[in-house]
């Protein structure tokens, strides 16, 4: 069959496909070698599709404990993110740490190490993980802690399913006492102002800022930066109060065909983002939003990736050391905005410390931005890329869907330990992706 | 506050536990009924962790019909609703040949699954409340040279529920016969199947639930299979004969 990422670039002609339902067919299927778990297909490119064995983990999806002194959830990796608020949320239990989407696996998290916009404070998914079962090459099972297996453990998160087969995990939930964000919108007329913000807004636990990618200038980098920290029962009004938790469902909307390319054209985007810049400067001040929409606001919108066409979209997200950070983000937007290539989403970020060995978070600024997959795009991501290793930056493995083995090596000086680990491991041999192949990792 | 019992027979098949799943989210205790139950306990943890409900296991054999009145006696409580998911289709052309394949078909879909729900539709009578679902087929309503063993006890499973809620129509107990389409389940893994016309195992449980709430009669799943079914059963037996479907 064909398999692609998020993206829908590349798609690949991936023939064996398992779908274990126990740990003997998984052990069956991954002894094939070249083999890669995929858990709900949310990477954007080919983290999780291999040609010669993906290993499609949906079939663990059974939840086995729940602590409800110390919020710790024990699951398998197949279980879904949504799943899981939906099930501890109504108790007072939000994830404590989530990506733009809740349509991941537990296991892609892990495996990605995915961040959310309480990264400054909280950390990426390895601060949120108590231990995790990953299955080796030989089919055998390690329990890796902080105590147990602490190399392993520091290797996991972020190895893009590399380092064996995440089985399940245990995870921390943080305590809540609404489903309700408060949110700040404050905008900011340059990219100077943007990260005063961030910079003087390091006690608000979640922070984020839409930025204009297109606007060239004395505006370069406006952006919209939003604050937000989960609502106490006292912040809500009568209205908010009756649904404390935020679950009375909302419609969805879906994309139902793949739209022609014109649509996310330079001058449409263009026209989109002054018109969101404006509407955010009308709602600057407090509002309270909703955990789903506040989160995931893409999720409401199924099959939103049908946006960028049948051809597909890259995505590119690169984190900057905090001291490089201002020139570099100038000199990223100014390439975007020379070429005038559209991002429909464009999202800047302060970042906090790295949390574990191949972790892609670092100290400082992440940006993060989609174009439609044309030639003319591929060529502006080499130039971004360029632009990132000039300032010491590097990239995010679950967004990459094009990078080379070279760019990688340049950016990061992590990647031979890595290669290394994984040879003397004995992982190499048997774990393998698309992505690992091009990148030779 | 606290709900009456859901039993799930056949348990183990995807259905099956959907169907748990559904009925646990809406807060009714769980019990789970199949062979080698014991291997069900992860799913009891999963089924407990997510809703909070308690789930017991069953030990049951729908090929077994002389524990059945025994089976019932030894539940915790006598449950509100039942659903009958069990169900084998084995291969139909081992099925033509094969007396005793095609036997194990017949009972696992008509003479066991009828059999349990006779003896639940006696005791809730006597109750005067409850509800049965039995899951049949589409594969009942005519038969078809590529499955019509599988059919024929699906056929007769669904004229036996038919009977079973005229009976109990005027005692409280309502029954609810399902025709799920195409399902992608295990048994349906390997089968290229036309994703339109595919149903999620949840998606089986969600109408079920509905069905139950609202005491529906027959219900389909996806609708298209019902215009699908009503063309195929109204193609005259002259021409049908020669088709291949």
């Amino acid at each position: 069959m064909m398999l692609s990422g998020w993206g829908r670039f590349p798609v690949i002609y991936a023939p064996v496909v398992d779908r274990p339902r126990s740990e003997a067919e998984l052990t069956a299927a991954q002894a094939k070698g070249g083999v890669i778990a995929r858990g709900n297909g949310r990477a954007y490119g080919d983290s999780a599709v291999s040609r010669r064995g993906t290993i499609d983990m949906r079939h663990f999806n059974r939840m086995i404990s729940f602590d409800a002194e110390t919020g710790i959830l024990v699951a398998e990796s197949g279980v879904m993110l949504a799943d899981v608020i939906t099930s501890f949320l109504p108790r007072g239990w939000f994830p404590l740490v989530t990506p733009g989407t809740k349509f991941v696996t537990l296991g892609g998290m892990i495996a990605a190490d995915v961040h959310g916009k309480n990264h400054h404070r909280d950390g990426s998914m390895s601060a949120a993980l108590e231990w995790v079962d990953v299955m080796d090459q030989s089919g055998q099972v390690h329990r890796a802690s902080r105590t147990q297996n602490p190399e392993l453990f520091d290797w996991v998160p972020g190895s893009m399913g590399l380092t064996g087969i995440i089985l399940r995990a245990a995870i921390r939930l943080q305590s809540v006492e609404t489903g309700w964000i408060r949110q700040t919108t404050i905008p900011a007329k340059n990219l100077a102002e943007a990260m005063e913000i961030f910079e003087t807004s390091d006690d608000s636990p979640y922070s984020v800022a839409w930025i204009d990618c297109l606007k060239g200038g004395a505006n370069r980098g406006r952006s919209l930066v939003m604050l937000g920290e989960h609502a106490s029962g006292d912040m809500l009004g009568a209205q908010e109060n009756d649904d404390r938790y935020a679950l009375r469902p909302k419609r969805k909307k879906s994309v139902a065909f793949d739209f022609p390319g014109f649509a996310m054209s330079g001058p449409l985007v263009k026209a989109f983002n002054a018109l969101y810049y404006r509407a955010g400067l009308r709602k600057a001040g407090d509002n309270l939003v909703d955990w789903d929409s506040y989160f995931y606001p893409l999720d409401a919108i199924l099959n939103w990736n049908r946006v960028y066409g049948r051809r597909g979209f890259l995505q590119f997200q690169c984190a900057l050391p905090l001291d490089a950070s201002k020139a570099g983000l100038e000199a990223l937007l100014e390439a975007i905005s020379e070429a005038g290539a559209g991002s429909f989403l464009a999202v800047l970020k302060r970042f906090g410390e790295q949390s574990s060995k191949f972790s892609f978070p670092m100290l400082g600024y992440t940006l993060a931005l989609d174009f439609p997959a044309t030639s003319k795009n591929l060529r502006l991501l080499e130039q971004l890329d360029r632009i990132t290793i000039a300032h010491g930056g590097r990239f995010y493995l679950a967004k990459d869907a094009r990078m080379t083995a070279q760019t990688l090596i340049e950016s990061d000086p992590r990647v031979a330990r890595f290669v290394a680990q994984r040879q003397d491991s004995g992982a190499s041999e048997t774990f393998q992706s698309s992505q690992s192949e091009r990148l030779a990792i | 506050m606290s709900k009456d019992s859901v039993l799930i027979l056949g348990a183990r098949s995807d259905i099956g536990l959907a169907v748990a799943h559904k009925f646990a989210s809406l807060g009714h205790p769980i019990q789970l009924a199949a062979r080698n139950v014991e291997t069900l306990k992860p799913n009891r943890a999963d089924i407990t962790t997510r809703y909070k409900v308690d789930v017991t296991l069953h030990e049951f054999d729908a090929l077994q019909p002389d524990s059945f009145a025994g089976f019932v006696d030894s539940l915790p409580k006598l449950p509100l609703i039942a659903v009958c998911a069990v169900g084998f289709m084995g291969e139909q052309s081992q099925n033509e040949q094969d007396l005793a394949a095609s036997s194990l078909v017949m009972r696992s879909n008509y003479e066991g699954p009828a059999g349990i729900l006779a003896e639940l539709a006696n005791r809730f009578e006597t109750r005067g409340s409850g509800t049965l679902v039995g899951i049949s087929s589409v594969a009942g309503l005519r038969g078809r040279a590529t499955n019509y063993v599988y059919g024929s006890a699906k056929a007769g499973f669904t004229a036996f529920l038919s009977g079973l809620r005229n009976r109990l129509a005027k005692k409280g107990v309502h029954v609810v016969t399902v025709l799920p389409g195409f399902v992608a389940t295990q048994m349906t893994e390997n089968l290229d199947l036309p994703e339109w016309l595919t149903a999620q195992p949840m998606e089986v449980a969600e109408k079920i639930a509905t069905a139950v709430e609202r005491g529906k009669n027959v219900i389909y799943v996806r609708s298209i299979w019902w215009l699908i079914m009503t063309i195929i059963c109204n193609i005259p037996e002259n021409i049908f004969k020669r088709l291949k479907l």
